[in-house]
């Protein structure tokens, strides 16, 4: 038997690659972006290690002509480029440590971090959604915005000042900033997924629950989600800055916190093409899986 | 309009009110250092405390939510009227503008908002006056807050170019800028005011997020952000759970916005 001609893998290379070459152009745009935002910044040229006392007339020239070549900020990024090819991502002026080192520190943490916050938010979520939706009770639904809508209202750093405060983990206070978001914008979906007709006629004719779920809600409503997922990642990623930096935990939030915080433009260049980088990767895998779901419908 | 929206409505409207009655309520002003009562609990005489310095909690908290309230509805102002230009123009131009547009918004949007606002923030001066601090932070707002807003108004307007109206209006020699002036921008109204309203209270949370943070509006003008710092020296929250009410009038004021706002969402 001849099999059909396969078109999937080709149609789904080419948007890999599409993809691919949509998240090269905005990383090496973001860089600049934010190579740019530092150099123009006030105060760039002044460097606070040339008011140590300890240091001659030489050294401060010497501190001078070391950030020499950050002042032509293309001339700067050019050199960034050519080193990162190399594998040289540079040196933190704050820090005084080549910042692949300091990525490689403190990645594990925020991706523990922001990772079981994110699994946490999801799990939590999405129960309650689903619950709320199987359930149908009123005052759980009421229960489960209320809950959300009030969260939704306590800003970021408010939420790890009081993790701090209660001796909580970081990640709890990741889900609950992220918590919100899922709940609200998941069981929105369930309850317009459940009220089609196809699912409303299933239920009639007697449908396990769980069947209408595995088989009839979650193809409508799964590929949402999934893209829900991806935008998510750069919500947790957001979310780690103040919790990092008010909880004391030595991940990428806080480098990031201190980076801002001491002009160190390397770090920061650094810093924004990662966390563009993983952004656009979390939505481009999330658009990928869909597609892979659903060819038919991008 | 149903009950939990009336009541929205009297929780904004009496906040506000009270916010702005400020001076006649605590007359002593928010600056004013009550050096006896340093981190005093609530009395007749100031009714939520004092701060450590022996500021009145209470004062503070009123001037804050004014300053809290009237500048971000203008930080909106900014990112809707920037929205309106990149967004309105670029879908209204079409071709290579809304590429161009929707790759500088795609660019914006894939930074995380926190992480964005907190670089740039850092990045301005920080020891300036407390007045230019409350400036930059609002402007910084409202600067960086228009990329969605853009995005949404990029495809309105876009569906808009092609409408049976404009094409009319092309028809009858109308074009260029009067054509976007005259008969686009008014008929982007509604999604343009839907982004204000939305706009109002991811501004007031994202100050919140700076002045927590040290990035806010600069002592000692009070502002949500820098009020909300407070909790940072707490030890529990049964110690001196006053400590608590700008958390608690910002739940409350956020809540309010976020029940007047389902209207708002739907338009969006």
């Amino acid at each position: 038997m001849l099999l059909p001609k396969m078109s999937l893998p080709k149609s789904l290379l080419w948007k890999i690659a599409r993809h691919l070459a949509a998240i090269a152009a905005l990383v090496l745009l973001g860089g600049l972006l934010s190579a740019t935002l530092v150099r123009l910044a006030p105060g760039f040229d002044a460097d606070e290690r040339e008011l140590d006392p300890g240091l001659n007339a030489e050294s401060v020239r010497a501190l001078r002509e070391s950030r020499a070549g950050e002042h032509n900020i293309l001339r700067f990024y050019a050199g960034y480029l050519r080193g990162a090819i190399h594998g040289d991502l540079g040196t933190s002026h704050a820090l005084g440590q080549p910042v692949q080192d300091l990525l490689r520190e403190r990645w594990p943490v925020t991706a523990r971090v922001a990772g079981f916050g994110l699994l946490l938010a999801w799990l939590l979520a999405t129960t309650l959604a689903f619950t709320a939706c199987l359930w149908r009770f009123p005052a759980y639904e009421i229960f489960g915005i209320t809950v959300s809508g009030a969260f939704l209202c306590i800003p970021a750093a408010v939420l790890a000042l009081l993790s701090v405060v209660l001796n909580a983990p970081g990640y709890l206070a990741i889900a609950l900033i992220v918590f919100p978001k899922i709940y609200r914008y998941s069981r929105n979906l369930l309850a317009k997924a459940y009220a089609l007709p196809h699912i409303l006629a299933a239920r009639a004719r007697g449908l396990g629950e769980v069947r209408i779920l595995a088989w009839h809600v979650l193809p409508v409503a799964g590929p949402q989600m999934i893209a829900l997922a991806g935008i998510t990642v750069s919500i947790a990623l957001g979310a780690s800055i103040p919790v990092e930096a008010l909880c004391g935990l030595p991940g990428i939030g806080q480098l990031a916190w201190q980076a801002a915080l001491s002009r160190d433009l390397p770090l920061l260049v650094n810093l924004t093409v990662v966390v563009t980088l993983v952004t656009l990767l979390a939505n481009s895998g999330a658009d990928v899986m869909i597609y892979m779901l659903r060819p038919h419908e991008l | 309009m149903n009950a939990a929206r009336k009541l929205a409505w009297g929780l904004m409207l009496a906040v506000c009110a009270i916010s702005l009655a400020a001076n006649w309520l605590a007359p002593a002003g928010y600056a004013k250092q009550f050096r006896e009562a340093p981190s005093a609990p609530p009395s007749r005489q100031h009714l939520l405390g004092t701060d450590e310095i022996g500021r009145d909690r209470f004062a503070r908290i009123l001037y804050g939510t004014r300053i809290s309230l009237l500048l971000a509805p203008a930080a909106a102002l900014v990112s809707t009227a920037l929205a309106a230009l990149v967004g309105g123009l670029a879908g209204y131009l079409g071709g290579i503008w809304l590429r161009l547009a929707r790759g500088f918004t795609d660019l914006f949007l894939s930074l995380p908002w926190l992480f964005l606002l907190i670089t740039v923030r850092a990045l301005l001066p920080l020891n300036v006056s407390p007045l230019v601090s409350v400036l930059i932070t609002f402007l910084i707002l409202g600067l960086l807050g228009w990329a969605a807003s853009a995005r949404v108004l990029s495809t309105s307007a876009d569906a808009l170019r092609n409408s049976d109206f404009v094409l009319q209006a092309r028809a009858s020699g109308v074009h260029g800028p009067r054509l976007f002036l005259v008969h686009v921008l008014p008929n982007l109204k509604p999604v343009l005011y839907a982004q204000f309203w939305i706009s109002i209270p991811v501004f007031i949370l994202s100050e919140a997020n700076l002045g927590i943070l040290g990035l806010g509006v600069a002592e000692p003008l009070p502002s949500w952000g820098s009020l909300l710092r407070e909790l940072e020296g707490m030890i529990s929250f049964r110690e001196e759970p006053w400590r608590l009410v700008p958390l608690l009038l910002l739940i409350v004021v956020l809540t309010s916005f976020q029940t007047l706002l389902s209207n708002e969402e739907a338009t969006a």
